[in-house]
């Protein structure tokens, strides 16, 4: 195979930007018409630098980056503009020319590491792929590069990675065998398209570590596509913000995130929960409206009818374009009123709420424990079992009126805890009691009415939680009706409409299909139906992470009102320390089934904290450039909870590890304050005198 | 995976005592050992014939035992390789079958010969590239062939090249020996018909992994189209269709009764559908077994197949 420069030829000089679009328009063609995706995109990207585009789903952000890669499918066309690589129009490339660029000059990591790779053939094969093919080596050569490639992904034992499918690696791995398979080539641009959004958080701050670091390392430009401002923040140093298919700002990233000029983008920052905002002092403002389909766009500005400032005659007067905010600055915006908005005039926003009073106790959970016994193949024949400890003695008490977070990582055995708080499955040891009522051994069947109508749950997906063949209002009444709070037709729609007026949809809404609705108005429904039956407590199972960031300050704020009103007791299961920060008023933090620390908020967030809920503080990007964390690293990843080590379940990737000691005997459990505890063998005083992660910044 | 095929296998005896039982029961009546009596001796025979004539007729065939008695009794030949004798053509049913059952498997080596390559190909081109003329001309003949009845496809071939063209004997009865040329219809009426099935299912089966994340990956790796579809797609494609062609091992056993009959060819489907109008109780047991056998094994080599086929559920 020969490789006939076809970049090098180009006057490629350290002025040349390696990526220019100029006026992209980039549409999908369907049935109903032609749909653009992304409209007068512009992206200038010098070497080595590195750009993060940042928007909600459906802004267009990864239209183009397969834009980029020339690849948009059957339908989908590049109809304006053009896209210059090292100063070539890649419009113009021939399919080979393509071909060459692709994997060697433009390298891409995806979303789902484990869909991107193929199932069936080994790491080894389709690592060295990429040499053999664009660069035409021997294969021993190939394989030998792509095993140093994974060592220097930070791939513990590459030799058994290298001979393993891909199903056989967990996720962190399955990303870092991705970036390894993009830096094989060394290539001069990176595209990342949302690389960590399916990984935990402390996997994530390690690929984000490493993304950093083998960008400067082999000079690469990075284009790096999220929808987490944090992640942008920390990795690039520009950014672009989309929405709607047109970046509606650009520039460099503290200009853009100390002095925004696009409503827009405002309007973003306004609804992520950075440390700092509260859910009384400082509730979150979610932005109005929903996101126009492509086909539906509103003449002139797309984000005019969610606007606060439009204007009309001059917002919706057609074309908008991009200006700059001060001459030769690259910081533009396509708001034509930015120069007349007053930016520093606090947001004309939600009210402050007072803070409730939490009543008597609702749930007591005492030392409840979930075992799955598992039986497998050869092992069953000799009798031998595995236990998996989904739950390991948890105890806590929640309140009425209050909520309750519980915290962690994949695995951490906080959705088994709803299963067996909901009766789903049957609890191994131990004692949960609602109000007088006993739950950890009643199974939801032969729960009654009533006892199912106190604890609801709302769930983390709210596209598959509806019957789609059912109309909202039949979903909801069936609810009412069956845990008997209404009988009589009238009265079941007046309660109907009574939830509807509660979530803050229009009562027209009860006669609706659920794929009439978007997802933020779907988990609205799911709120309803679990509210029918005036619970005590509601289990919300990730509420929020499946909607956008915008939908999510809605929705996270219609919780807190519900609850504010109906004095429910809300259990918060989430990943998301951003969120639960804001909304939680305790927290409890778990890891592999156990919880490793819990307290009020505030004793949380800080000083004295266990190692682990350190090291999970100061992975979670925050969106605000003011803010200051301490770096923690923390080795590996999360074991399987079929194989826990022995000892503190943290041991394995805690950097405080006393050997002998962690590895040997549980942790003791050590009390500060009322009701915070941490369970960890380090001395109360050693705890005590951890620095705080996270330090709001002197700015404002 | 042992564990997997014992258990199997157990299920098939359990299928197998199951029905023949029910068969014997069911053959047992008054009315099948009469109707047995009118098929070997005449309607004017029987009906001619006295209480105690007839009594020992069935003595002589063995019909006077209890049913159970008789069960056992075949059971434990069975056991050691004798089926019995056929009522109808008083030949040991052992050989009768076998002779069968290798027409059969003639006439089901041909169709697979040439059905899976034309299959494999058409389904996997067409599914290459979704909407595609190509594509749109597989489906259509693929449609049109599945959807046209064996016994129609069979008439129109028969008409065509054997009455019209002349080229081809217009049933494969062989009364003067062997002759391959009668087996072309039957073979091409099978091959039409489940040719356009499993295309079909490859051709899903391809488009689904060429929309998949890992082809997207494949293609902006940088790797020639050939590569992408020879070694990334392919495997991942074949999975879903080999399982349905090994299923089809049961159906060309006791699906082919029309096209057997049809042509007057001398295979398993033609004796199990005599054996049934005749009553031959011995002949139907033995066949259901083999079916039986069939049906297990073909689903024994499919799941076997498919977990080495497929990484995931190998280690799983």
């Amino acid at each position: 195979m020969t490789e006939t420069p076809i970049v090098e030829a180009a006057t490629a000089t350290d002025r040349t930007p390696v990526l220019e679009c100029r006026n992209l328009c980039v549409s999908y063609f369907t049935r109903a018409g032609e749909a653009p995706a992304v409209v007068d995109f512009n992206l200038k990207l010098m070497p080595g630098e590195a750009h993060g585009i940042v928007g909600e789903s459906g802004c267009g952000k990864s239209t183009v980056a397969l834009a980029i890669m020339n690849y948009m499918g059957r339908n989908g066309a590049i109809v304006g503009g053009e896209i210059l690589f090292q100063g070539r129009d890649m419009r113009t490339m021939t399919q080979e020319e393509l071909r060459r660029i692709r994997g060697s000059k433009i390298a891409m990591v995806y979303q789902e590491p484990m869909a991107s790779l193929n199932p069936s053939m080994r790491i080894a094969e389709q690592l060295a792929e990429v040499p053999l093919y664009h660069e035409g080596v021997s294969q021993r050569e190939a394989l030998a590069r792509a095993e140093s490639m994974l060592e220097q992904v930070r791939l513990p034992d590459p030799k058994r990675i290298m001979n393993s499918y891909p199903h056989q690696i967990s996720g962190g791995q399955q990303q870092r065998v991705v970036i390894a398979m993009a830096l094989l080539s060394n290539p001069s641009l990176l595209l990342l398209d949302e690389p960590t959004t399916a990984l935990d958080v402390t996997v994530e701050a390690g690929i984000v570590e490493l993304i950093k670091e083998v960008a400067a390392k082999f000079g690469t430009s990075l284009i790096y596509i999220s929808h987490n401002l944090g992640l942008i923040l920390e990795t690039c140093s520009r950014l672009t913000v989309m929405y709607s298919g047109e970046a509606v700002e650009t520039g460099a990233i503290h200009d853009v995130f100390d002095n925004m000029r696009h409503p827009y983008t405002r309007g973003l920052f306004g609804s992520i929960p950075v440390p700092g905002a509260n859910k009384n002092a400082r509730p979150l403002a979610a932005i109005r409206g929903q996101l126009p389909l492509p086909y539906a766009r509103p003449k002139g500005c797309f984000f005019g009818p969610r606007c606060d400032y439009f204007v009309e005659g001059r917002c919706d007067q057609p074309p908008l374009m991009m200006h700059e905010v001060a001459p030769g600055s690259s910081h533009a915006t396509r708001c034509v009123r930015f120069a007349e908005i007053d930016w520093s005039a606090a947001k004309a926003s939600v009210a402050e709420r007072q803070p409730v009073q939490r009543g008597q106790v609702v749930l007591r959970v005492e030392d409840l424990s979930k075992h799955y016994i598992i039986e497998s193949g050869a092992a069953a024949l000799i009798g031998a079992r595995r236990t998996v400890k989904a739950n390991e003695k948890i105890s806590f008490r929640a309140h009425e009126a209050e909520t309750v977070a519980i915290v962690g990582e994949s695995g951490c055995g906080k959705s088994t805890f709803a299963k067996v708080l909901m009766g789903l499955e049957p609890a191994s040891a131990g004692k949960v009691q609602l109000g007088e009522i006993e739950l950890a051994n009643l199974p939801v069947q032969r729960r009654d009415k009533h006892t199912i109508s106190r604890l609801q749950m709302v769930f983390q997906n709210p596209f598959d939680t509806l019957n789609p063949s059912h109309t909202i209002g039949g979903q909801i009444g069936r609810v009412i009706r069956k845990f008997g709070v209404e009988s009589d037709p009238k009265k079941v729609q007046d309660r109907v409409d009574q939830l509807l007026d509660i979530v803050k949809l229009p009562r027209d809404f009860a006669k609706r299909l659920p794929r009439q609705l978007s997802g933020g108005q779907k988990q609205r429904v799911g709120i309803a139906r679990a509210f029918a039956g005036n619970p005590d407590m509601v289990i919300a199972d990730e509420p929020v992470s499946a909607l956008d960031v915008s939908v999510q300050a809605a929705v996270t704020g219609l919780l807190m009102d519900i609850q504010r009103e109906h004095r429910t007791t809300l259990l918060f299961i989430s990943h998301d320390l951003s969120v639960v920060r804001y909304l939680a008023d305790r927290i409890i933090v778990m890891y592999l089934g156990q919880i490793m620390e819990r307290g009020t908020t505030e004793e949380i967030f800080s000083p004295p904290y266990h190692p682990y809920t350190e090291a999970l503080l100061s992975a979670v990007p925050i969106a605000d450039a003011s803010v200051r964390k301490r770096k923690i690293v923390v080795a590996g990843e999360i074991p399987s909870p079929t194989k826990p080590p022995p000892g503190c379940p943290f041991q394995t990737r805690c950097h405080y590890m006393i050997k002998g000691v962690c590895d040997v005997t549980p942790p003791p459990l050590r009390e500060f304050g009322a009701d915070h505890v941490i369970a960890c063998h380090l001395e109360k005083d050693a705890l005590e005198k951890m620095e705080p992660v996270i330090t709001a910044g002197t700015a404002a | 995976m042992l564990k997997l095929i014992g258990s199997r296998l157990l299920q098939m005896l359990l299928i197998m005592g199951v029905i023949s039982f029910i068969l014997f029961a069911i053959f047992d009546s008054d009315k099948f050992k009469k109707q047995i009596a009118v098929n070997e001796l005449g309607g004017f025979a029987v009906s001619a014939l006295s209480e105690q004539d007839y009594q020992a007729w069935l003595e002589k065939k063995g019909l006077n035992v209890p049913f159970y008695q008789r069960y056992l009794n075949w059971v434990a030949g069975v056991a050691q390789g004798d089926f019995g004798k056929s009522f109808e053509k008083n030949e040991p049913v052992a050989d009768l079958l076998a002779t069968r059952l290798v027409h059969t498997g003639l006439l089901a080596l041909w169709v697979f010969a040439l059905m899976i390559p034309l299959s494999l190909l058409f389904g996997v081109v067409a599914g290459m590239k979704e909407g595609s003329p190509q594509d749109r001309l597989t489906s259509f003949i693929s449609v049109l062939t599945t959807s046209l009845p064996e016994i129609a496809t069979a008439i129109i071939l028969t008409v065509i090249f054997a009455l019209g063209l002349r080229w081809l004997p217009p049933n494969a009865a062989m009364v003067n020996g062997w002759d391959w040329r009668a087996l072309v219809l039957p073979v091409l009426t099978l091959v039409l018909y489940d040719f356009g099935y499993v295309a079909r299912m490859t051709r899903a089966s391809m488009a689904e992994v060429m929309n998949s994340q890992y082809i997207r990956t494949a293609i902006l790796k940088g790797l020639p189209y050939r590569r992408v579809i020879l070694r990334h797609a392919l495997r991942n494609a074949l999975i879903a269709p080999f399982t349905i062609i090994v299923l089809q091992m049961n159906w060309l056993l006791s699906g082919v009764v029309v096209v057997e009959v049809f042509f007057q060819y001398a295979g398993f489907g033609k004796l199990l559908l005599d054996a049934a109008l005749f009553g031959d109780i011995y002949v139907i047991q033995a066949a259901t077994l083999v079916a039986v056998f069939v049906a297990v094994a073909s689903q024994i080599i499919s799941d076997v197949g498919y977990t080495f086929l497929n990484p995931r559920i190998r280690f799983a």
